[in-house]
């Protein structure tokens, strides 16, 4: 039995990461309430960046920043449309992802059919080697644990900090925190970028270690996966965690399932975030489980200053 | 898939084929519109079907303008963009996806004088053709090869819809390994999309955990060839040479090769001759080739293989001859027969010996 469990565990662990940098960094981004529906762009944008300097450069450091570099970039024209120019959100996101999954056509045009050797593991001398809990553990390569930091900072950011009050007082009420002299603008747009450069850090996870390769629209609607964790998180980083997991996890398990012949309809499996995320927006719907369940007040309403 | 995404998609192709077709409104030569369900880039089927396209193109030169739109999901979505490709002057289209049968019929009867060619499917009109190519011919060869090669007796599959083209890629595949290996076992993983590189990555690693040593696909991207380099074992690529991959992995490569036949079929259209056709070609029109084999292959298996694709060719083997059985025994191909045509087009049945059932 261990000889099929660790592996699949295993790669729950390659399926959940990339989701878990796009959910956590939108988590951020509709906390401060902003919501960019262009995850699916940053995350392709991040994905080609980080493997084309990848595969330039031949370093995995300069392909990881590149890939947050990305989709912060990308991130950044949504923010100067909506806080600047106050372009409507949904559009704007909208908008940002099909830019997004071209342009990364575009820039991937001569590296289809490249290839790229991954990222190096951590092992740690013969820890790792500990049955089922080493290589389940240890051994992973750093952008996996950087996913685990990222959560826990950002929970932590979010709830214990100066920073993190006024992410989600602008977020609650952004006259309120223009009147006693936020920058509503300043804040949104830091949060714009951070949930960039996720976003571009789990497809840069994609295109360098889950599958190192470049083919167009390689992130298959991931970006909209992470987008429905986040609602379905209630607008938590560590429930979003948990979300990325259950998601990654049902996936991973019912792929082996069928391999043992169980059967199952993985048509229904797929279908069960989306599931969660409409009877989430149900709830969400009246007033009153609404505020239960902490949506941020001001999510998707522009900002302006003399309004 | 996924609703968001399908109307993000569908909204991106409109563009695509609006902004096609508003570069193109003042010259006058006769228009030809490819529909890809995949990127361009996919490396596999998409990717094939524009190699086609690019050779009409070289064909044809002056006389003819084609135009492409990619991406475009299967169903409704599908019905749009190929109306907007009719309504703009395409006299020829070419819609290369199963799913895009009844989208076709259903613009094809609005649009009567343009011709429609529809790939994989098996509903033509007055004004549509069918074509395919036996890819079947090709997974005879992989599944000799497989029978050889495989060291623990297990094949990996990783299977898209459960349709009779991949039901049928299946079940050649395993009668031909078997024909060689007695013990051969098939472990078949559906992952309902045809393009989503991490899923068929995953798809590979749970069947490469589960002891499968040759991994195939009927899957577009070359993700599962490179998973299956990474563990150390073999693989098949599909649609194009995927060797880039997966150099050590790749034992061939089952290849379409849509060249000839749409250059064929465009000349047809210019030359006033085109007419409804249902063609389904092999190794013998070309229209399936097999990739380069892996060195490591011993040269015996490479001659049986060869020999296998020389029969195939000349007609003297065909991969579905009978005696074939169902899972349950009955009979479905007798002694001495060969499966037919409308036999293999709606094959929805396992043959005896797959130890798996069709999802419903």
């Amino acid at each position: 039995m261990g000889d099929w469990l660790v592996p699949a565990l295993l790669t729950i662990i390659t399926a959940s990461t990339p989701l878990v940098f796009a959910a956590v960094g939108e988590v951020v981004v509709e906390k401060s309430g902003v919501l960019n529906l262009g995850v699916e762009g940053m995350m392709i944008v991040g994905a080609i960046s980080a493997f084309a300097v990848g595969v330039t450069t031949g370093s995995t450091t300069l392909a990881i920043c590149s890939g947050a570099m990305g989709g912060a970039t990308v991130a950044f024209i949504f923010g100067f449309l909506t806080l600047n120019l106050l372009a409507n959100q949904v559009a704007a996101g909208l908008a940002l992802t099909i830019f997004g999954l071209g342009f990364s056509a575009l820039l991937g045009h001569g590296f289809v059919g490249k290839t790229f050797p991954g990222l190096p593991k951590l092992e740690i001398p013969w820890i790792s080697e500990i049955p089922f809990f080493g290589p389940l553990l240890f051994g992973h390569d750093i952008l996996v644990y950087g996913s685990v930091i990222i959560v826990i900072l950002t929970t932590y950011v979010l709830n214990k900090t100066r920073f993190g009050l006024l992410i989600r007082a602008v977020g609650e009420n952004h006259n309120a925190a223009h009147s006693i002299g936020y920058s509503v603008k300043k804040i949104r747009m830091a949060c714009i970028l951070f949930g960039g450069a996720m976003a571009g850090l789990g497809g840069a996870y994609l295109s360098l270690a889950y599958t190192p390769l470049w083919v167009e629209g390689m992130t298959s609607g991931r970006g909209w996966i992470a987008l429905a964790l986040v609602v379905f998180a209630s607008w938590r980083a560590w429930r979003a965690f948990l979300g990325a997991y259950l998601f990654g996890g049902i996936t991973i398990i019912q792929l082996h399932a069928q391999g043992f012949g169980v059967e199952i309809a993985p048509e229904l499996l797929s279908m069960l975030p989306y599931l969660a995320t409409i009877v989430v927006l149900v709830l969400l719907s009246r007033d009153s489980t609404r505020a239960k369940l902490s949506a941020p007040a001001c999510l998707g309403k522009n900002f302006h200053a003399s309004g | 898939m996924i609703a968001k995404k399908i109307v993000l998609v569908a909204l991106t192709a409109a563009i695509l084929a609006v902004g096609g077709a508003a570069g193109q409104a003042a010259d006058k030569k006769t228009k030809v519109g490819f529909v890809y369900v995949g990127p361009i880039g996919d490396h596999g089927w998409s990717y094939q079907h524009n190699v086609g396209r690019l050779a009409v193109n070289n064909a044809f030169g002056d006389k003819i303008k084609t135009t492409y739109v990619e991406s475009v999901p299967e169903g409704a979505d599908a019905a749009r963009v190929i109306t907007k490709l009719a309504r703009s002057g395409h006299k020829l289209i070419f819609t290369t996806s199963f799913g895009y049968m009844n989208p076709t019929l259903k613009v094809a009867k609005r649009f009567p004088n343009v011709k429609f060619e529809h790939a994989t499917g098996f509903k033509p009109a007055k004004n549509i053709a069918n074509y395919s190519a036996r890819f079947y011919e090709g997974r005879h060869v992989v599944g000799l090869i497989a029978g050889k090669m495989t060291k623990s007796n297990t094949i990996g599959y990783v299977a898209s819809f459960p349709i009779p083209e991949v039901i049928r890629g299946i079940n050649a595949t395993f009668l031909a390994a078997r024909s060689v290996n007695p013990k051969i076992k098939i472990k078949i993983i559906w992952v309902y999309t045809w393009f989503d590189p991490g899923k068929e990555a995953d798809a590979a690693k749970a069947l490469i955990a589960q002891g499968a040593d040759i991994i195939m696909q009927h899957t577009d991207s070359p993700a599962p060839l490179q998973q299956a380099q990474k563990s150390k074992v073999w693989a098949v690529g599909q649609a194009s040479d995927m060797s880039a991959f997966g150099p050590k992995a790749q034992l061939t490569a089952i290849i379409d090769d849509w060249n000839a036949y749409y250059i064929q079929r465009t000349k047809a259209l210019l030359d006033g001759t085109w007419k409804s056709q249902t063609v389904w070609g092999g190794f013998k029109s070309g229209m399936v080739k097999m990739a380069p084999y892996n060195k490591a292959i011993p040269a015996n298996v490479v001659a049986m293989a060869e020999k296998a694709k020389e029969g195939i060719f000349n007609g003297t083997i065909h991969p579905f001859a009978g005696p074939i059985k169902d899972q349950k025994g009955k009979i479905r191909v007798a002694a001495g027969k060969n499966a037919d045509d409308g036999m293999l087009l709606g094959m929805n049945f396992y043959v005896e010996g797959i130890d798996s059932k069709i999802p419903k």
